[in-house]
């Protein structure tokens, strides 16, 4: 290897840690030059991901996803609204990313996080671009009343690829979403039906069997950082500040591309690259898709 | 393929082009940018002394303020923002002033579809205005997915609002180089061959992706040539003699 400074001769005889802090950049490739990652993970592997659905019980829908130490708690709210005008059949989904001061030293408190619009406007794009929810499904009477459903994601904890985490998180809340009942009452207003409600039951709910989204081509995704002929798959926040060239790719489970999200960095992504990257992360979408239904049917056990 | 667009376009034609350099006054660097009615002025101030929080002081700082045409800045106005910014970082050389902030100031004139490419396209003629040491420049392109698996290039609003999907692409430009083809190539490609920054909307298939990697680098070679034209012949005959 090329060290051609100090460093390389400094590199025999200076703690570990020492080393870390004052040539970070060269502790990494030592590591990378050996296959390895400082968390021993391979160069191209993810960190162990957890999911739990119904973190949250007052909300409709909720799921707290960890990768590694990144961990995101997503819940949905439903509300009744009026449609809009052009789009009478239509219900509507709003989504917020929130980075408060705990998840990172970074954010300060009072100013609010540069990445976090930057991660909800992503989601966004990414959740509609795939079609994942058919807005028509959030209908409750035509022209009248559908669904608002607000989806909030706050980031507990920002160890890097926090796009993954909260587009994971974002899914799970999502399919654990049991929408409330609602019924009519004499006015055409509709009304929540309380889940014990004995005194309403003369009413019969406008949305029996409409409980449940049905989810289609749900979306995974998977950070990865480039650095010199080296893709690094789901990268802790120091691995994300050192080597500042990131590439988000998201696919559907019929394997389209939902999004390519490279917003520049110094290194040039070539095709053979970019190609590799999504390989990585169609493999990558195979495990999430376990992840996420094993956490479905716990929750359908108890 | 034959497509009908609504403009009479061919899939590959681009809207007409036009740059123009140094327009403000005040700026230490302005271009203005247009590509069929998308239009885009960019002014660039600095380097000023010192870095802004949570920026390395060891290197230059960029940054980039994003004006909508009217109105607050939103969610995709702070996305525009980040992209700019790290797209500028990587054609910048920041090493060579360090400390300092260079700000760019992009003002949307009027907006009708690849707005992004086109604030990119201006960033980078008015970087060179302003005399930025720069690596290379970069050229941007929006590529557009139609439904049967086709793309076009440069798409209006409309356009862009109709189609399955797009991506905004941008790539360094060729660099004029002494040495021999074969030793710039990376990886044995040529480095203008590289993403620098890809941005898609809408579900597509990875090989329709590749599709528009190829026409969109087939596409900026011509605007690279445009921009460099366009460059150059703006510069005072004087200086080129004094130089």
């Amino acid at each position: 290897m090329g060290l051609p400074d100090a460093a390389g001769d400094l590199s025999s005889e200076m703690e570990v840690d020492a080393f870390r802090r004052l040539f970070p950049l060269r502790f990494h490739e030592r590591h990378l030059a050996e296959s390895i990652r400082p968390d021993g993970r391979p160069v191209g592997g993810a960190r162990d991901t957890s999911l739990a659905l119904g973190a949250v019980g007052s909300s409709d829908g909720s799921a707290l996803a960890k990768i590694g130490s990144t961990t995101m708690l997503a819940a949905v709210k439903m509300e009744v609204m009026t449609p809009l005008s052009e789009s009478p059949e239509e219900g509507c989904i709003a989504i917020e990313f929130h980075m408060p001061p705990i998840c990172s030293p970074l954010v300060r408190p009072g100013r609010p996080a540069d990445a976090a619009p930057v991660v909800a406007k992503q989601l966004n794009d990414t959740i509609v671009s795939s079609g994942m929810i058919n807005l028509k499904e959030l209908s409750l009477v035509s022209g009248k009343a559908a669904w608002m459903a607000y989806l909030d994601i706050y980031c507990l904890d920002a160890d890097g690829a926090l796009f993954d985490a909260a587009l994971l998180s974002a899914v799970a809340a999502l399919s654990h979403l049991r929408i409330p009942q609602v019924s009519l009452n004499d006015d055409g207003r509709v009304v929540v039906v309380s889940e014990e409600g004995e005194e309403k039951i003369d009413r019969e709910p406008v949305n029996k069997e409409k409980r449940k989204l049905n989810l289609t081509n749900i979306p995974f995704s998977l950070t990865c950082v480039l650095h010199k002929g080296y893709i690094l798959a789901d990268p802790t926040a120091e691995e994300e500040s050192i080597m500042g060239t990131l590439v988000t790719v998201a696919l559907d489970s019929s394997d389209q591309l939902v999004s390519l999200y490279k917003p520049g960095g110094p290194v040039l992504a070539h095709t053979s690259v970019l190609k590799d990257c999504v390989e990585l992360t169609k493999k990558r979408t195979v495990e999430l898709q376990k992840i996420l239904a094993e956490a479905i049917s716990d929750m359908d056990l108890e | 393929m034959e497509v009908d667009r609504a403009d009479g376009r061919t899939a590959n034609q681009l809207r007409p082009l036009a740059c123009s350099r140094n327009v403000l006054n005040r700026a230490h660097g302005s271009a203005s940018w247009s590509q069929g009615d998308t239009k885009v002025l960019a002014a660039v101030y600095g380097p000023k002394a010192g870095t802004k929080k949570n920026e390395n002081p060891e290197k230059a700082c960029i940054e980039v303020i994003w004006r909508t045409k009217s109105g607050q800045n939103g969610k995709a106005e702070k996305e525009y923002e980040m992209i700019l910014k790290r797209t500028l970082q990587s054609i910048c050389v920041l090493t060579v002033y360090p400390n300092t902030t260079t700000s760019i100031i992009i003002q949307v004139v009027h907006d009708d579809g690849a707005l992004l490419p086109c604030a990119v396209n201006a960033a980078c003629a008015a970087l060179t205005d302003a005399g930025i040491p720069l690596k290379h420049l970069a050229v941007a392109i929006c590529c557009c997915v139609a439904d049967g698996g086709y793309v076009m290039l440069d798409p209006t609003m409309l356009e862009e609002q109709n189609m399955k999907a797009f991506a905004y692409l941008v790539f360094p430009n060729a660099t004029m180089c002494v040495l021999s083809d074969a030793a710039t190539l990376v990886d044995g490609e040529p480095k203008e061959h590289g993403v620098i920054t890809s941005v898609t909307h809408g579900a597509m298939a990875v090989d329709e992706y590749l599709l528009c990697l190829e026409r969109g680098r087939a596409a900026t070679a011509k605007l690279s040539d445009f921009l460099r034209r366009s460059l150059q012949s703006q510069v005072p005959s004087g200086q080129l003699e004094s130089a």
